[in-house]
């Protein structure tokens, strides 16, 4: 009975963690079409301002450590916005309506870049984060086994987010504008809408969410030099599940992944390592463009 | 016909008189040059797997997977099978990635664009998994592979190195050639097409699954050559053949050199090797953003590689 | 952004091959033979990726410290003599990051372009593994400073060129079995959660055998397999808490041991549990308070904050926190004592002032005994190509008050007692129960 708590928990604070992690990259590609490999470099970026930031607050025993818990989004938010805005103005503006395969390559170039760039700023050694971590205690279910709090206000987090992110898309006009857009982007531009401007926001927005889930994740792990590129793969597949650039799909491939994963490490071990591959096939298998991905009519 | 258009074009005999001056310098040239020429033919094989499916219009992000299935081959027929000829060991290796790419191609082929390179980047990463969790074929640390033996005749000291370099360019100029006439031929042909419009193709009452397909396993088969030659010369297998970073290097020099013509990979691979160790001695902390900003510019400046450079000045010779 | 070029297709494509080798051949004189009097070393160790910061950059630093110390005689006796008998040392450090193909490569390029006369290095044992071959066909003196595998010399049956002045890894998970069989009486169940390639794979068996043998009547009641640079470690933690076993076992090293630790100190994982980590040792700085006192661990030999007292250590400790402003972990110890070792061999019979010859150094270096920080190494196996030294394991003890971290209840256990003999398989000889193994 404990471990179908532990696996159904345990499901959900994997699959909030790669919601937040899968939810940018997936609006970026929905709107402009280009799969970010620099994604990862994103949530590097977040995890070690983030971690920064947050030892030099405690260090300096500035007051209340319950501050700590809200400078990470603002990390976040500061640091995905610079991020992203240097790379869209800089980079991708010059780049719009170029071949989706050209996009992966010039974005895998980036995260090279910034993988670098990232060890020139913060050195090699590992970072850590870890107060904010205990800050909110531990809940117990049966004799054995707890969590921590911190990672169930990760799945309040990510829900937060989720419902943020379809109310802007669907009950807001500037969402409707998007969703236009997304939809067919010529039209969009044919009907006067400001499509650049609509780029730059969305990558920010994108950014900015990868670099929150970097940021809320860096109090549990150690921030050390290749984070980034372990979540590019993980992300890749999930929002290749649910379909790509759809929030929507976001969250049920991440709710698939987490709880696939979770059952594999407490009851089939030997399955855990391909077990995100073979959901991703399972599905593309019986529903080829993800579980809510667009049907695109071919072009002749 | 085919003989007639193959040595109409210049690229037969370019391409012969390359192989014999790379084949007679293996006398000449530092040892250390050798190796690096060795292993970078071989990457411009794997490379060239990568082409013939970009030719079709898509990318393989995991292309690794039978470079390593390839190396594995070779590696488990040498070490249980007690295979020790160099040309048995590597026929072993292509068949093993030939089947494996009937199996998978079928699936795959029914994929484009990102699908397509996100699918065969899975299916690499799963074989990763797989071989790093067998403890039984040493996980991470692999195994080693001992020096090959050439149709019975065994090689002592320099000549091991020698020969295998001698080998991986001799098989380098045959691929290359037959490489060539494919091109030309009706099946490389209609692969363009393909790439520029397939309902067209399906039209003109071909059927392009069946072409990508052809393609794919094609590829597959060049890449486990790579793969086996790669093993043979550095006498280690290890996983990391197949992790998807080693795909991106392969996606990177194909980028770099160009898909324009067979040639293209072969300097992709020695201008990157070139570039990577230069890069690593000189800017050790920061050979990474290194290859980063050249991979950037090549695809904003120069998107069709550096072939594309050679072609310019064809083409200015040709309509003066 | 057009180009304009007017040469001919022909003479273009060969002018780029030319132009190719032409570069080669300069990038290799360019580099100069080591007929320049200085002695060259080789240095290869992590210098990117996740096994830089616990792992390679201490052992680059300590490379650099012991190098420029040597050249100006500041290292205390018996090496007070300047560089490698006399000679300067010339170092070039190189990245171990890339993968054992490209580090084939590299090292060909090290022996072969550079020209260096000995090459010191290697933490993962997968470029150790494809390495050793390559060592013996180039013939030139090759010190493998770290890699624990136990295949090293299996692989390379008659070891010329080829030496490790550190421990093989089985004796890190030996004496772990028997420091806890002995600090740890009531244990009755264990778990082990560890990276799931060769070094995980491998510490884990020899530890749950060795541990097994010793106490038949344990059970294991969980495996753990993440993968390596996993990071988050919730489901395991959840699967290991439900366990409930009596000892943890982990093998975890650099970010994902401290990941680890503080994610399963947040939810109580350790709680009322032993906790042994055989490579403790390196987070010992960083632990703080995160991890309990009296968690066990190892560092791989008699280094790091297990390093005895003698004259050498007086003099390195020091100047390395001087230096680099931490103190000296296990790698730092162990590229300290292979630098040393190196030049013990050379000088041994080298007329003063003369470069050594490549003969000279190997047959100094087998069977040598030598000093260094971490106390005499004996290179006593492997037909003298392989250290001897012994191990320790201890337990965290943190104070809060002052911040400092330190090792209590440190138990020692000689070399011979821990290290399988001579061309015995690991698992048989726990299996048969160490036979032949001389403890204290």
């Amino acid at each position: 009975m404990t471990t179908l708590i532990a696996i159904l928990i345990d499901g959900a604070i994997y699959a909030s963690w790669l919601f937040l992690v899968a939810a940018g990259m997936t609006i970026i590609y929905g709107v402009m079409r280009v799969l970010n490999m620099a994604h990862g470099s994103f949530y590097a970026i977040g995890a070690y301002s983030a971690a920064s930031l947050v030892s030099w607050y405690f260090s300096s025993d500035q007051g209340n450590p319950y501050w700590s818990l809200l400078i990470l989004p603002a990390c976040a938010i500061v640091a995905g916005a610079i991020i992203g805005l240097f790379i869209e103005q800089g980079l991708l503006r010059f780049l719009h309506g170029r071949d989706e395969i050209l996009m992966v390559i010039v974005t895998y170039a980036l995260m090279l870049i910034l993988e670098d760039a990232t060890k020139l700023i913060w050195g090699v050694n590992p970072y850590f984060a870890y107060q904010p971590y205990k800050l909110l205690g531990q809940t117990g279910f049966g004799e054995h086994l707890r969590f921590a709090n911190y990672d169930l206000m990760l799945i309040g987090i990510a829900i937060v987010i989720g419902l943020v992110a379809w109310a802007a898309l669907n009950r807001t006009n500037k969402g409707r504008l998007l969703r236009a857009v997304i939809h067919d982007r010529e039209i969009a531009i044919a009907m006067g809408v400001n499509v650049n401007a609509m780029f730059a926001a969305t990558f920010v927005i994108g950014a900015i969410l990868g670099a929150l889930a970097g940021a809320l994740t860096a109090p549990a792990i150690s921030v050390s030099p290749g984070i980034g590129v372990e979540v590019i793969v993980l992300a890749f597949a999930v929002i290749v599940i649910g379909g790509l650039g759809s929030i929507g799909g976001a969250a049920a491939g991440a709710l698939l992944v987490g709880l696939a994963r979770s059952f594999a490490v407490h009851i089939a071990p030997e399955i855990e390592l391909f077990v995100i591959y073979g959901v991703m096939f399972l599905v593309l298998a019986i529903r080829p463009q993800g579980l809510f991905g667009q049907t695109l009519a071919r072009r002749i | 016909m085919l003989f007639a258009k193959l040595s109409a074009s210049a690229t037969t005999p370019a391409l012969l008189l390359m192989a014999a001056i790379f084949a007679a310098s293996a006398w000449v040239m530092p040892a250390w040059l050798a190796f690096l020429l060795t292993l970078a033919f071989s990457k411009a094989l794997v490379v060239l797997g990568v082409v013939i499916q970009m030719r079709a219009g898509l990318v393989s992000f995991g292309q690794a997977l039978f470079y390593c299935v390839g190396g594995y081959g070779v590696g488990l027929a040498s070490q249980y099978l007690g295979v020790s000829d160099a040309f048995a060991l590597l026929a072993l290796g292509t068949l093993a990635a030939i089947v494996l790419a009937l199996i998978c191609g079928w699936l795959l082929t029914r994929y484009r664009d990102i699908f397509y390179a996100m699918l065969t980047l899975a299916l690499s990463m799963i074989l990763y998994g797989i071989l790093v969790k067998s403890s039984a074929l040493g996980s991470t640390d692999g195994f080693n592979v001992s020096p090959p033996s050439f149709l019975g005749w065994v090689p002592e000291g320099d000549a091991i190195k020698r020969t295998l370099y001698l080998l991986t360019v001799g098989v380098s100029a045959i691929v290359a050639l037959g490489f060539h006439s494919f091109m030309v031929s009706g099946l490389g042909r209609v692969t363009e097409a393909v790439r520029e419009n397939e309902i067209r193709v399906e039209y003109l009452g071909l059927s392009p699954q069946r072409m990508l397909f052809a393609n794919y396993v094609l590829a597959a088969g060049l890449s486990a050559l790579g793969g086996g030659l790669t093993a043979m010369a550095s006498g280690h297998i290890d996983p990391d053949m197949a992790f998807w970073t080693t795909s991106g290097e392969f996606v990177f020099i194909a980028i770099l050199g160009g898909t324009g013509h067979v040639a293209a990979p072969f300097i992709g691979a020695i201008v990157f090797s070139v570039i990577r160790t230069f890069a690593i001695q000189e800017a050790p902390n920061t050979w990474q953003m290194t290859l980063g900003v050249i991979l950037l510019a090549l695809v904003l400046f120069l998107p069709k590689g550096l072939w594309s450079l050679v072609e310019r000045s064809k083409k200015r010779e040709a309509s003066a | 952004m057009k180009s304009k070029l007017r040469i001919s297709h022909h003479t273009l494509r060969l002018s780029v091959i030319a132009a190719t080798l032409v570069l080669s051949t300069t990038m290799s004189t360019s580099a100069n033979a080591a007929d320049n009097g200085k002695y060259r070393i080789g240095v290869v160790t992590f210098l990117s990726g996740a096994a830089a910061g616990p792992f390679g950059v201490p052992a680059a630093n300590s490379a650099r410290l012991i190098v420029e110390a040597l050249n100006n005689g500041k290292v205390p006796a018996p090496y007070a003599k300047k560089g490698i008998n006399g000679l300067e040392i010339e170092m070039v450090l190189l990245d171990e990051n890339g993968g054992a193909t490209k580090q084939t490569e590299e090292f060909r390029n090290l022996v072969q372009r550079q020209k260096v006369d000995a090459v010191i290095g290697y933490i993962s044992s997968g470029d150790c593994l494809a390495i050793a071959p390559a060592a013996e066909e180039l013939g030139v003196p090759t010190i493998f400073f770290d890699c624990g595998t136990s295949k090293v010399f299996e692989v390379v049956k008659n070891p010329k060129f080829l030496f490790r002045t550190g421990l093989d890894a089985v004796v890190d998970n030996i004496a772990a079995a028997r420091y806890v069989a002995e600090t740890r009486p009531n244990i009755k169940t264990i778990a082990g959660i560890e990276q799931n390639y060769s070094w995980g794979q491998e510490s884990w068996a020899d530890f749950s055998q060795a541990f097994g043998r010793i106490k038949p009547e344990i059970k294991v009641v969980s495996e753990q397999w993440p993968k390596l640079g996993q990071g988050q470690y919730g489901a395991e933690i959840s699967a290991l808490s439900v366990a409930n076993p009596d000892l943890i076992h982990s093998s975890f090293w650099g970010g994902d041991m401290e990941a680890l630790m503080l994610q399963g100190g947040a939810r109580g994982l350790f709680d009322k549990k032993t906790v042994v980590l055989t490579g403790g040792e390196t987070g010992m700085e960083h632990f703080k308070g995160q991890v309990a006192n009296g968690t066990i661990l190892g560092g791989r030999g008699p280094f790091g904050a297990f390093s005895p007292k003698n004259a050498l250590n007086d003099w390195f400790r020091p100047a390395f926190v001087a230096q680099f402003k931490e103190s000296p972990t296990y790698p730092a110890y162990k590229m300290a004592q292979a630098i040393l070792g190196l030049k013990s061999a050379a000088e041994k019979s080298a007329k003063p002032g003369v470069m050594p010859s490549t003969d000279q150094v190997i047959q100094g270096l087998a069977g040598l005994s030598y000093e260094a920080p971490s106390g005499t190494v004996k290179m006593a196996r492997s037909n003298g190509h392989q250290a001897v030294q012994s191990i320790s394991f201890g337990e965290y003890q943190f104070d809060a008050k002052s911040g400092k971290a330190t090792l209590s209840n440190v138990k020692t256990y000689a070399g011979e007692c821990v290290m399988p003999p001579d061309g015995t398989v690991n698992a048989d000889w726990i299996k048969a129960g160490f036979p032949g193994a001389k403890c204290n």
